[in-house]
């Protein structure tokens, strides 16, 4: 590595527009949860075979409970965690494999974490902690110093102020900004945000997100944005995908999800969402209980248990991924898939029923 | 601590800082500060140092010869002419054995920590960071030596190395090691998997480079405090060593052995007799004081 480069290069385009950023194949991470002396050990399915790409240049939103596998996977797609299986593809390069190795893909993805305060170390200045990465990386002090003052002026704040203070005389929302300008001074091409703005209140996430816009303009970057916020996620992103259990249960794009979801589950998330217009506020629970122990999910389609369309079809046959309307918006329910034996699979429209 | 101190020193502090704000301080120059303003603590460093100093520069202080004694004058009580603080069995003045005695005990009983601080904390850092497989191997055989109580260890360890400054260092080591180590290793796995630990792994540095930059600076505080803890009840332990003989040898001046030499005279000279267990007192109630002072001026939060 050269020392004397100003910064760091952001990693070459190679397949063109067209080849999606990253791809996942079947990404699953099982945890082993110890069990007693003679009690079976049981595993935690935190992901299971979770499949997706997000193109170069959009934002895809991933959104679900806490404990449905969001923040997991992007752990995993971090290389935090090792997968058990699974495949993470890098611009159609293979991660881990020949194509491209573990460092070099973590220079072209980068991550926001929830907590600000816990994802910078307290005893290092503002500064040091952007540098850091970037030394890592083999550029030099000075270099690196000048690339931190350069971005904490992107992301909003005065270098001559905040480069040498510590995290705890910052507050919440100058410390994610921080975060960000941390995440950005490798040049990644991807940043995951695992509810990046989820811990800030109303006024300061606004600006952040606002920010998060900006910053994606200017640095040519994609967005991996995981929340639990569906107004956030539906102003930030371009596709959305719900999560339930570790499983994939819908995805498409933002308005033709948010008028058309095709899942029970992905339904009762929209209905749950908050409104200021008092005629349209939910006045009953659209679900009800607790997500299932993610250790035994249930069998077939994991959301039957809740589900009120649910027969005893979805306790038997675990749906598919099936289009909603074109390809691109899918959803795993049986009601949706032809035949599947669900009482209103039947009713479906004879064209898509031909389908 | 020393890391963190270079990092600080690297960054530039720039022509334009200056008048916009306060300059931020650092973590270290936070935790002086504070400790500067409890007086228990400075009273207790205080003490300290004349007692180093003492030590360090007894040759010069124009002493008596420790060693050097006389059947007619033994055991003197306190005030006696000449002695202020009397003779002992030998009747060698006090004054002398005391200062030149705070030679041998402050190094056998810091050294033994001060080596302890060093092993324990890399067998707790590594075990702590890498977690797993390594953690349990390295925590278990710690484990082994925990189950044994620390005196018993140590005069164990001495009996088999024999009788001798250097073994009685080497077997208090031992002692120590396994608690600084389990101390260290709770310290680290708690920073470990915070998140600005990910965020270093993500950005592509090495364990090496992470351990030095984010992780050293986070578990040394809390290690160093528990280990200055320690020194007194080394400080003690080695004493006890020395009592039981299997320390220093007469005729050198320990504080340890010179309670144990002096122990038949306890019923005609009690005070001149307690003497050398004062200073090992004094030196381990500061020592655990500062200890305490420095805890509570390293908890800061926000």
């Amino acid at each position: 590595m050269d020392r004397n480069a100003a910064s760091l290069p952001q990693l070459e385009d190679l397949g063109g527009a067209a080849q999606p950023l990253l791809r996942v194949e079947h990404l699953t991470k099982h945890f082993p949860v110890a069990g007693g002396l003679l009690a079976k050990r049981r595993t935690v399915r935190a992901v299971d075979d979770v499949t997706f790409a997000v193109g170069k240049g959009e934002t895809l939103g991933i959104v679900g409970e806490s404990g449905c596998g969001k923040s997991t996977t992007a752990r995993v797609l971090m290389q935090l965690a090792p997968p058990d299986s699974g495949e993470i593809l890098f611009d159609g390069m293979l991660v881990g494999g020949r194509d491209m190795s573990i460092a070099e893909f973590r220079r072209g993805v980068q991550m926001v974490f929830q907590d600000s305060y816990a994802s910078l170390n307290p005893r290092l200045t503002v500064e040091q902690s952007i540098t850091f990465g970037l030394k890592a990386q083999g550029i030099s002090g000075a270099a690196a110093r000048k690339v931190a003052r350069d971005l904490l002026s992107k992301v909003g704040l005065r270098p001559e102020i905040f480069a040498e203070r510590y995290p705890h005389e910052i507050s919440g929302g100058q410390r994610q900004r921080v975060n960000i300008a941390r995440a950005l001074a490798l040049s990644p091409r991807l940043v995951i945000l695992d509810e990046a703005v989820s811990a800030l209140d109303k006024s300061v996430e606004a600006q952040v997100l606002n920010l998060l816009v900006d910053l994606k303009t200017e640095f040519g970057l994609t967005y991996l944005f995981i929340s639990h916020d569906l107004n956030v996620v539906r102003y930030m992103s371009d596709r959305v995908m719900v999560m339930y259990l570790g499983e994939v249960v819908e995805y498409g794009p933002v308005e033709s999800l948010w008028a058309r979801a095709a899942h029970p589950y992905t339904r009762a998330l929209l209905s749950a969402m908050p409104s200021i217009d008092p005629d349209r506020r939910t006045q009953t629970a659209p679900l009800a209980g607790d997500p299932p122990n993610p250790i035994d999910p249930p069998s077939g389609c994991r959301f039957h248990p809740r589900c009120p369309h649910a027969e005893p079809v979805c306790a038997q046959t675990k749906p598919p991924l099936f289009a909603v309307e074109d390809e691109a918006h899918r959803a795993a329910c049986l009601m949706i898939v032809p035949g599947s034996g669900h009482s209103a699979s039947a009713r479906l429209p004879s064209a898509m029923r031909d389908a | 601590m020393d890391a963190h101190v270079n990092v600080t020193a690297m960054s530039e502090p720039g022509p334009a800082d200056a008048p916009v704000n306060r300059a931020s301080r650092g973590y270290w120059a936070n935790v002086a500060r504070r400790l500067s303003r409890d007086k228990t603590s400075m009273v207790c460093a205080a003490i300290l140092l004349l007692i180093f100093l003492a030590a360090i520069l007894a040759p010069w202080m124009g002493l008596a010869d420790p060693y050097k004694g006389s059947m007619i004058r033994r055991l003197r009580h306190l005030g006696a002419p000449g002695f202020p603080l009397g003779t002992d069995e030998l009747g060698r003045d006090m004054i002398a054995r005391l200062i030149y005695g705070g030679r041998l005990s402050l190094f056998i009983g810091m050294s033994p920590v001060v080596l302890a601080f060093v092993l324990g904390t890399s067998l707790g850092l590594v075990a702590g960071y890498a977690g797993g497989k390594v953690n349990t191997a390295i925590m278990r055989t710690v484990d082994v030596l925990f189950a044994f109580p620390s005196v018993l260890l140590a005069i164990a360890i001495s009996g088999v190395l024999g009788a001798g400054v250097l073994n009685s260092i080497v077997s208090l080591t031992i002692v120590f090691t396994p608690q600084i180590a389990r101390v260290a290793e709770s310290v680290t796995t708690g920073v470990r998997n915070m998140d600005f630990i990910h965020a270093a792994r993500a950005s592509g540095a090495g364990d090496f480079t992470i351990i030095r930059d984010h992780v050293l600076g986070n578990v040394l505080g809390p290690i160093f405090v528990y280990a200055t803890g320690l020194i007194s009840v080394s400080m003690i332990l080695a004493a006890g060593l020395s009592f039981l003989g299997l320390g220093v040898k007469p005729p050198e001046p320990e504080w340890g052995l010179m309670l144990n030499t002096l122990r038949t005279a306890i019923y005609t000279n009690p005070w001149v007799a307690a003497l050398p267990g004062a200073m090992i007192f004094m030196v381990s109630i500061c020592f655990n004081l500062l200890s305490d002072g420095l805890r509570s001026a390293m908890d800061i939060r926000n």
